[in-house]
């Protein structure tokens, strides 16, 4: 079972306490901006294969939102953070990028212009 | 191509088996292909069927990283339906129940397609009144549906426990066309068919790239070497986001494990697929006597193939509540398969950012049983460039524009 430290409180929480929330660092886009931007704030995802940063509920607990970097090939998690924080530390990155896992912090990296998309 | 027959199989019964064909051949790719499909499952392989039976395009060739079969194609419970409530979604599941019909005698090979009935049962107050609009929905589109109350349900399925505590039975959603096919079966007889039109298909082929010229596909680099191609299509399903960042587009798509799990064998019990959303688990009896059980997703991105294991309590514990007669059933084998969600529940059969590059993905939980209207609908898209009339509503500009096809609400939770 999937375990993750609640930032907050503490508690080694397992999954069944928590509540998942998605992709973390989502730029959001209020009134005045354009359909693509919207189109990526609330569909487009990273949805990578390696680490991904999430947000949590710790819906049993505390109550409080946190975030979470974890590995959807492996379930590996590298840390929790709240969710208070723009970006994830240089550590929790560091400890990513020396698992080799690859791929780097984009933050709510918007899509490319889909001209052609129908 | 030596077709089946029973005369054949008579002939080859005195020869001790010596004398089959293979099904498909495993050639090495050649340098270029007319169309590369990524992703020999079910939708892929029908995707190439079509486009060479209906279309006339034949230099294809469909690629996969693992072996044939072998992602949800092999994994998922094999429920056939289109019960749906959305005029799109009950167009393309609809087309493909009723290719499923007759697919044995196209394809010339048993996939064992059983239309023994799918009813969805009706737990709650609300649940009622969706089916019974559901059913309204279904005979304006021509989908042969009816509500049945609780004495019927009890008839078709006398192990259901229908006066449960929590959850009595209010009634269901009768298909009587629905029912199961052998997905194996499926995926070998399109590839036997799509190999006897000259197909290559490719096992153990990993696309590690995409490449493009003037943002247009020019073909893809795999584990076997780079495949020039003058259309491509991804059909991946739960890694649909993994190849579209190769392509260089983003996709409304979130991965995420969905389990399945089968029993010991039993004597016959049930010859019906009961599905209970309301505390969502479902059920049917394969020809081997397992009980072939669906479970939930998990609630968060993951490509592992397992899922979590509280899922599988949370299944079994509504189907002993629904069928007591299971509770000291032993359960044999649990998997999982990663299926790819859309915002609205819906798929994604589209043109995309690339030219020439088309997505087929987001079938969700329940790919399995849209497999020949998928194939079907994207064979003509990618043949033409321009989605058909099935395909048209299942854009990718849908999410811009607002123009959802929502089977989330409709649909309930089982999907």
């Amino acid at each position: 079972m999937l375990t993750l430290t609640c930032p907050h409180c503490g508690v080694q929480a397992d999954e069944t306490e928590l509540s998942p929330g998605g992709e973390a660092h989502l730029k959001r886009h209020g009134p005045g901006s354009s359909e693509e931007e919207f189109e990526g704030y609330l569909f487009q995802r990273q949805n990578p294969k390696g680490p991904h940063y999430e947000r949590w509920r710790h819906s049993y607990g505390c109550g409080r939102w946190f975030l979470a970097a974890r590995d959807t090939a492996t379930n590996r998690v590298f840390g929790t953070y709240p969710a208070s924080l723009a970006a994830p530390s240089d550590g929790l990155r560091s400890l990513i990028s020396t698992a080799g896992a690859g791929r780097g912090f984009e933050p709510g990296a918007p899509s490319p212009a889909p001209e052609a998309a129908q | 191509m030596r077709r089946y027959s029973v005369f054949a199989l008579a002939r080859e019964g005195v020869r001790h088996h010596t004398g089959w064909d293979r099904a498909w051949a495993s050639p090495l790719p050649k340098s270029r292909y007319d169309v590369v499909i990524v992703g020999a499952g079910g939708h892929g392989l029908a995707t190439a069927y079509y486009l060479g039976r209906t279309h006339g395009i034949r230099n294809v060739a469909v690629i996969e990283k693992g072996w044939l079969g072998g992602g949800n194609t092999g994994r998922n419970t094999t429920i056939i339906r289109s019960n749906y409530l959305q005029d799109p979604s009950a167009a393309i599941y609809e087309k493909a129940r009723s290719l499923y019909e007759d697919l044995s005698q196209e394809l010339n090979y048993n996939v064992m397609f059983s239309p023994r009935g799918v009813m969805m049962l009706a737990q709650t107050l609300h649940e009622v009144r969706g089916y019974k609009r559901t059913a309204e929905a279904n005979a304006l589109q021509g989908v042969e549906t009816e509500f049945i109350p609780p004495g019927r349900v009890k008839e078709l399925c006398p192990i259901i426990h229908i006066d449960g505590p929590r959850y009595p039975v209010l009634g269901a959603l009768w298909q009587p066309r629905g029912g199961t096919a052998r997905h194996d079966a499926v995926a070998w007889g399109y590839a036997r068919a799509c190999a006897d039109m000259g197909m290559d298909i490719i096992e153990q082929c990993e696309v590690k790239g995409v490449t493009s010229a003037n943002g247009v596909v020019t073909g893809v680099e795999t584990t076997k070497g780079t495949i020039a191609c003058g259309k491509l299509a991804l059909v991946v399903a739960g890694h649909s986001s993994v190849l579209a960042e190769m392509a260089g587009f983003r996709l409304p798509i979130e991965s995420m494990p969905l389990q399945a799990l089968v029993s010991e064998p039993i004597k016959p019990c049930m010859d019906v697929v009961v599905m209970a959303n309301t505390v969502h688990g479902y059920m049917s009896q394969s020809d081997k006597g397992e009980m072939v059980i669906g479970g939930g997703t998990d609630g968060y991105n993951a490509y592992t193939q397992r899922g979590s294991f509280h899922h599988i309590e949370e299944t079994v514990r509504a189907l002993v509540e629904t069928f007591p007669m299971i509770s000291r059933l032993k359960m044999l084998r649990q998997w999982g398969g990663i299926v790819d969600m859309t915002g609205d529940r819906s798929p994604i059969l589209s043109r995309t950012p690339l030219g020439n590059c088309f997505v087929n993905c987001g079938w969700g939980t329940g790919g399995f049983k849209a497999i020949p209207g998928s194939g079907w609908a994207m064979a003509e898209l990618v043949a033409t460039g321009q989605p058909g009339p099935l395909a048209a509503p299942f854009g990718l500009d849908r999410f811009r524009e607002g123009r959802f096809i929502d089977e989330s609400v409709a649909a309930g939770v089982a999907h």
